[in-house]
């Protein structure tokens, strides 16, 4: 089994962080990981994104140009990654924001409306948590337990009362992802 | 088992040297690696191991304060990248004339001049061939991994003392700063002025009745001396050849042969993949240490394959050494992106078609 993953976003969306715990998780339940992210000043404000890898084998480039999944936060990642998606492989987007939808008829699309989500809820600071929800109801190569393992290590102490918030974000991201096609 | 944990390349450097019972880093910021810098002084090694670490005014001094550390057996090092490793070339010269232990790191980035924060590969000359004036040769690992981040800090160390010469690792962008899962070696204990004193007879700490001073110079004026000290060098940089490391991948039935370091190398491994894939029986060769370069074990290979595609993020640097290795018995082409931008495995895959494949 490997995955190959990228989420891609503005910064300050936690496309970095969703990757570190997605990562971490999946070390701790004994995979081989990679994570590797764009870095330099397109991130204030800019675009952002990370390679993630997980796999049962060991994990050659942590460089890619073909994704099995792709998770799209906004318009510019959405025209930069679509055509970077396997045939067959999964779109996870969140509408908000989006003018040109996803066209690809060859690949699986779904929706996550992840930043109404959030400002339901108040409080922004969870939307990649339901973001990582719907992935992992698609997905669900990680196990919950691992993942709060991940939550645990990726986030600072002084945040770690934040844990069960983040955990319930998870699980409403898994209820509120839908299909497109 | 060492403890696992999933950390970043410069994290990975900068924890080992904790681990490794280096005595000093001195360094100064610049992307892609300031996160080395910034993960020790969070850590505060001084609270583990007594191990200092300082933020110099420049490169040029952090260069100058391996020097005195190095001069005096102490484990140093240092990290910066590619335009920072340009401003320390006196001082590492002056260390390779006056034999001075050392470990530096250069996550290398785009140039030349500034250039850019992105990673690149295009150091190798600057790192394989001296880079510094005079006759001299740094020790070089390349890391292609966080764990060999991690492994090389440790290694590095124990070259640096075994031939007293500065030991380069030379990374990139992509190796400092991906995340991947590491296992960290057990700590060795910093060494004590006693140990140092039996381990580095030749080193400045502190003259005693029974023996000569010690002088820790590059500058002897008699050319008969000097000559005879450069020739002493030159007798250790044979001698490193005993050290020399290099890894084949799926070369046992290859009929093509891709040659490359590093971050190249990783991104190559997957092309290799995908060439199979579609029947093209191709293999890795990479080398570990850069010089001393493995040049009889990739001529030993060479004689098996119908072409080499050296492959690397530069104008084409290691692939002169790939020719001069294989003395042009086999047509070796080479291929790489410049200026900042990672090649793909697919990209790497259609060179290795149009330059080799299809005309060999």
């Amino acid at each position: 089994m490997t995955e190959e993953i990228i989420i891609a976003g503005f910064g300050g969306q936690g496309v970095l962080s969703m990757g570190k715990i997605l990562a971490t998780a999946g070390m701790k339940q004994g995979l081989n990981v990679s994570w590797f992210p764009s870095y330099g000043p397109e991130m204030r404000g800019g675009t952002s994104n990370v390679t993630v890898i997980l796999s049962d084998e060991r994990i050659s480039s942590p460089v890619l140009n073909e994704f099995d999944t792709a998770i799209i936060l906004n318009q510019p990642s959405l025209d930069k990654f679509e055509s970077s998606v396997k045939p067959g492989g999964i779109l996870i987007y969140d509408p908000h924001g989006i003018t040109r939808h996803p066209e690809r008829t060859d690949i699986e699309i779904y929706q996550i409306e992840a930043s109404n989500k959030a400002v339901e809820s108040g409080n922004m600071k969870i939307f990649n948590m339901f973001v990582l929800g719907g992935y992992l109801k698609l997905k669900p190569i990680v196990s919950f337990d691992y993942i709060e393992e991940g939550l645990k290590e990726s986030l600072p102490e002084r945040h770690h009362h934040l844990i069960p918030a983040n955990l319930n974000a998870i699980k409403i991201g898994q209820e509120i992802i839908k299909k497109v096609r | 088992m060492g403890e696992i944990r999933l950390m970043m390349g410069n994290e990975a450097i900068a924890e080992a040297a904790v681990r490794a019972g280096c005595d000093g880093y001195f360094g100064y910021p610049i992307t892609p690696q300031s996160e080395v810098l910034e993960y020790l002084m969070a850590e505060n090694p001084y609270e583990r191991t007594g191990m200092v670490v300082l933020q110099a005014e420049s490169e040029v001094a952090s260069i100058n304060m391996l020097y005195g550390g190095g001069a005096a057996g102490k484990r140093v090092m240092t990290t910066s990248s590619s335009p920072g490793i340009s401003l320390m070339m006196e001082g590492i010269s002056y260390m390779a004339g006056a034999e001075i232990p050392c470990l530096i790191a250069n996550v290398v980035r785009g140039g030349p001049g500034l250039g850019t924060i992105q990673p690149s590969q295009s150091d190798y000359f600057q790192a394989t061939k001296g880079g510094g004036h005079g006759d001299y040769y740094l020790f070089v690992l390349a890391p292609s991994s966080v764990q060999e981040m991690s492994d090389f800090v440790k290694l590095g160390f124990e070259i640096a003392f075994k031939y007293r010469n500065p030991v380069m690792i030379l990374s990139d962008g992509v190796i400092g700063q991906v995340m991947e899962k590491v296992e960290l070696f057990d700590p060795i204990p910093r060494r004590t002025e006693e140990e140092i004193i039996k381990e580095c007879p030749w080193a400045t700490t502190g003259k005693t009745p029974d023996r000569e001073r010690n002088i820790i110079t590059s500058l002897d004026l008699d050319p008969i001396r000097q000559e005879k000290h450069v020739m002493h060098l030159k007798e250790k940089y044979d001698k490193m050849k005993e050290d020399v490391m290099w890894e084949n991948i799926k070369t046992d039935d290859a009929e093509y042969l891709i040659v490359a370091y590093g971050s190249s190398a990783r991104i190559s491994q997957k092309t290799i993949d995908l060439a199979r894939a579609e029947g093209i029986k191709v293999g890795l060769f990479r080398p570990i240490t850069l010089y001393p370069f493995p040049d009889k074990e990739l001529e030993r290979l060479s004689k098996q394959v119908k072409g080499i595609l050296s492959v690397e993020m530069s104008l084409g640097q290691l692939v002169e050494d790939v020719r001069l290795a294989v003395h042009d018995r086999v047509p070796v082409e080479h291929y790489g992106r410049v200026g900042g931008s990672i090649h793909t495995p697919f990209q790497v895959l259609n060179a290795l078609k149009e330059k080799i494949v299809n005309k060999y």
